[in-house]
């Protein structure tokens, strides 16, 4: 080994890059954003990008900021399970596209159990139910890749067509007759709620459940699977040469299968969370899946494509939507928020790109270190020769 | 009197993390010549050329171009300078036809319209002029390797470029597809341009060569006229040693039959034509029994049937009296095969994975690698992979982690024959296993396939190198039009022989 080989700058870190290098894409999207409401009407600008930074920040009284704080945090945790569920197919080279869909199965097959006076089943029941239907589609993208080599992305697709419709027609069962939303969870069945354990005390705010908790172990829980585990090493060889993972006997096509249950069941378990939480009720007169799947694209990519990543990403993105909301609606419209997000998403493609840059210092700054070493070193030898 | 040269590079220094690739090199090209690129495994070849082709940024150092300083910051400043370069692994689209690669980046059009005939006849007459007989409608993914390597030269011609760059083009050749490489190159001299050429094979060095540089360790070690020197002389300089060209080997002592392969018939892929067809023989325990031939004719596939990568149409394969013909290949590695495969980067490697992942490739499920929990063990795998980066000699920048892509061409190979000879299989596979080492590494895998064999294991070679046939086996089979056309000793035979069978001029009615 060479003698250059000596203690690695911690800059080197992966995790660390990453981090880093997907702040500065913040901060680069927030500028754009700034500069865009600058054009659109240059005296609100700072309050507005104030406070869509802010969020509940805003708030001075700390009671109402804790419980807004735990409104963000309650809808993190859907956006966290789409992620995962993004980053970990694409772990086996796979776009899940088809998260979107797979979430909806998750709220169709969780709200119709939970409600419908046939089952009225408890919370846990309505969320295992709610993975498997999301695990079932996964199952069926999967195995359409691995056994008529059907791309993901048009299996996918077609699926969040077929199950929004599928999932509309269902839940109109148990909709509100009033309305085209589904009947209040907390008023059928209180039993289907998910417990808080506390946590509703402590945000001052009914909506922040045990979920916001689990959804963390279960990044961690990805984290480690990928990162040291053997179905992670294997996962991730299939993805990155297919051959090669089946020149060494790797089950190359279960692999895929069920890299795919995974993910399907990733992100079902958010939607499970998420509508179990008794939040939000499903309008089903809805036309399109709820954007949280493609979201979960997006917050896997800013979070460079890393489970830990993906927490501190889906809470940034998910911090900056709701506070679209207490954005001065009289100057600009409610969708400035979105429109920041979507910046900042974009610019996430560059998070590789501020990778290299900062890869690029350090070789520099190590090259010089090396080069004086050098230097002194041949001093010494000529010295040592006299 | 600088003018003289066509290129100079002159004190180029290149450093990776934890390597100095190119160490203050200065080497000079001359009008004309074919300048031969010399050094072991990880000398710093493909980085000096890549250098020069814009690929790299050097840290240091100028190119000078007929006395001239220029700057080459990226492919297109080489290209408009004239200069081509065919990569050791090729680059080429592999879902575009042979044409379309030729033009790509330079397609000749009239007001943004695609002139594609235009573009076809010249192509057509470039490859007549030289002889470089290529099909330019077929798709690259079809074709053999020859034929990419002829695309990739043709491209380079296309782009009329007057320095042309060859990394390793002949690692992947057939010797007689090689004869015909040394007398394009020699034509492409008389015409004026000038050639760098690398290559790990002294006979080419002497027999094209005019001049010969020397690297080691990313050092320039000297330049020597190659009219002037010997192959001995050559590899001591790459090395630093003698190496010792003769393979030395005692009487083999065949033992128990280990493998066993009944009547085998593999379809070849996509088509319906047997690649192989009707094969019998037998490779017993103690022996190196080789397969010879022309590249094409069925090697690849039967190797894939025996492996289980393809599936096999028709016949039985029977390892230590078991029928494996239908067998998982994890059984079958498990079960005592190895697989040196024939593409590295194909089968063999995982790229984005460190060195040391890619070690314990076959083996990673292993107890020694895995706990019960299902978690690897990192602290045994890096032990482990250390060890045989030690005895292999696999030389890269950081060491275990090192990721496979950024390890050169050759220790990429060496890590794998690592994987799959410590594996201590009781029967070797290995196809082209030196494709693309350099001597002293070839000398030490030699020796290693023998010691595979004297402990009493069976080795099955695939090489279409002649000299590697005749030294290494102890009993040869030819395969022609994919049926074994011949058994050959290779104490009595001569190579004349042999590639009378190898061409289908000569059979013989087998018993096995
Ligand atoms: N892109 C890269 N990133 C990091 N290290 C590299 C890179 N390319 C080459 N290296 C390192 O530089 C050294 C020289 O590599 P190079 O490919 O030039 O060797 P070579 O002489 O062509 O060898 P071979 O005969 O095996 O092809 C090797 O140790 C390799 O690990
Ligand atoms: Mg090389």
């Amino acid at each position: 080994m060479s003698p250059l080989k000596k203690r690695r700058s911690v800059l080197r870190s992966d995790g660390l890059q990453t981090l880093i290098s997907s702040l500065l894409c913040i901060i680069l999207g927030l500028a754009v954003g700034y500069l865009v409401l600058l054009l659109i009407n240059a005296a609100g600008a700072w309050d507005a990008t104030m406070a869509i930074v802010k969020n509940f920040f805003k708030f001075t009284k700390a009671e109402t900021r804790m419980k807004n704080f735990g409104l963000t945090l309650a809808k993190t945790a859907p956006l966290l399970m789409c992620s995962l569920s993004v980053l970990f197919a694409y772990k086996v080279g796979l776009f899940n596209i088809g998260a979107a869909g797979q979430y909806t199965a998750g709220v169709c097959a969780a709200l119709i159990f939970a409600l419908h006076p046939n089952f009225l089943w408890p919370w846990w029941a309505c969320l295992l139910v709610a993975v498997a239907a999301g695990a079932i589609l996964g199952a069926i993208c999967g195995a359409l890749r691995a056994y008529c080599n059907v791309n993901v992305v048009i299996s996918g697709i077609m699926l969040n067509w077929i199950t929004l419709y599928l999932t509309n027609w269902v839940l109109a069962w148990v909709k509100n007759p009033a309305s085209p939303y589904t009947k209040e969870l907390r008023s059928v069945n209180t039993s289907a709620l998910i417990p808080s354990m506390g946590l509703e005390k402590f945000f001052n705010n009914k909506n922040v459940t045990i979920s916001v908790v689990l959804v963390l172990l279960i990044a961690v829980v990805i984290w480690i699977i990928l990162k040291k585990t053997k179905f992670g090493y294997e996962l991730k060889a299939t993805g990155n040469n297919l051959h090669a993972a089946k020149y060494c006997g790797m089950k190359e096509n279960r692999n895929i299968i069920l890299t795919m249950v995974i993910a399907g069941a990733l992100a079902a378990a958010g939607a499970g969370l998420f509508y179990l939480a008794g939040i939000e009720e499903w309008s089903t007169t809805q036309s399109a899946v709820p954007g949280m799947g493609f979201n979960g694209i997006a917050v896997a990519f800013l979070g460079g494509l890393n489970p830990l990543g993906a927490i501190l990403s889906s809470y940034f993105i998910q911090h900056i939507t709701t506070a679209g909301g207490y954005v001065n609606l009289q100057v600009y419209s409610a969708q400035i928020s979105d429109f920041i997000s979507s910046m900042i998403i974009y610019l996430c493609a560059f998070v590789g790109f501020f990778k290299m840059f900062i890869n690029l210092r350090l070789d520099k700054g190590e090259e010089r270190k090396a080069r004086k070493a050098a230097l002194l070193a041949s001093t010494e030898e000529g010295g040592a020769d006299e | 009197m600088s003018a003289n040269y066509a290129i100079e590079m002159l004190n180029i220094t290149k450093r990776f993390p934890g390597i100095i690739a190119n160490d203050n090199i200065t080497l000079r090209l001359k009008h004309g010549e074919i300048h031969a690129l010399l050094g072991e495994n990880g000398a710093g070849k493909s980085t000096l050329m890549s250098v020069l082709f814009g690929l790299y940024k050097p840290e240091e150092g100028k190119i000078l171009m007929d006395g001239k300083e220029v700057r080459i910051d990226d492919p297109n400043d080489a290209n408009r300078l004239g200069i081509g370069m065919v990569h050791q692994h090729f680059k080429l689209v592999e879902c575009f036809s042979v044409l379309d690669n030729i033009i790509l980046g330079v397609e000749p059009n009239k007001m943004g319209f695609l002139q594609k005939e235009q573009a076809r006849e010249k192509v057509v007459a470039l490859s007549e002029k030289y002889g470089l007989h290529v099909d330019p409608d077929a798709m690259i993914e079809d074709i053999t390797v020859g034929m990419q390597q002829r695309t990739e030269i043709l491209k380079m011609l296309y782009r009329e470029n007057n320095i042309l760059i060859f990394d390793e083009p002949t690692a992947v050749l057939t010797p007689q597809e090689i004869d015909e490489l040394m007398h394009i190159m020699r034509n492409l001299t008389q015409e004026g341009k000038s050639i760098l050429f690398i290559t790990h094979k002294l006979n080419e060095i002497m027999a094209v060569a005019d001049t010969c540089s020397v690297l080691r360790k990313g050092k320039y070690i000297g330049t020597v006229d190659v009219a002037g020197t010997t192959k001995e002389e050559l590899s001591r300089m790459m090395v630093g040693r003698d190496v010792d060209f003769i393979v030395h080997k005692d009487e083999a002592k065949p033992t128990d039959v280990v493998l066993s392969v009944e009547k085998l018939s593999v379809s070849s892929k996509g088509h319906s034509k047997k690649a192989v067809n009707n094969v019998s023989f037998k490779v017993r325990a103690g022996e190196i029994v080789c397969i010879a031939g022309i590249d094409g004719n069925g090697q690849t596939e039967l190797v894939y049937g025996l492996t289980g990568l393809l599936p096999v149409k028709d016949g039985a394969v029977i390892m230590d009296g078991k029928d494996i013909t239908q067998l998982a290949i994890r059984k079958r590695n498990v079960g005592g095969l190895s697989h040196i495969p024939e593409d590295r980067h194909k089968y063999g490697l995982v790229m984005d994975y460190s060195l040391e992942d890619n070690l314990i490739l076959q083996r990673y499920f292993e107890p020694r690698f895995v706990n019960n929990f299902g978690f690897m063990r990192r602290k045994n795998i890096r032990n482990y992979a250390n060890d045989l980066i030690e005895q292999y000699d696999v030389r890269s920048g950081q060491g275990a982690v090192t990721p496979a892509r950024s390890m050169s061409g050759g220790n990429q190979q060496k890590a794998i024959i690592a994987r799959e000879i410590d594996k201590d299989p009781q029967l070797l596979i290995a196809v082209q296993p030196t494709r693309g080492l350099d001597v002293g590494a070839i000398e030490y895998i030699h020796s290693q396939i023998v010691a595979q064999r004297d402990k009493n294991k069976a080795v099955l070679l695939v090489s279409l190198e002649l000299d590697e046939v005749m030294a290494l086996s102890d009993r040869i089979l030819v395969m022609y039009e994919g049926e074994i056309v011949g058994e050959l000793d290779p104490k009595t035979t001569t190579v004349e022989e042999l590639g009378l069978y190898m061409a289908g001029a000569k059979r013989e009615a087998r018993e096995v």
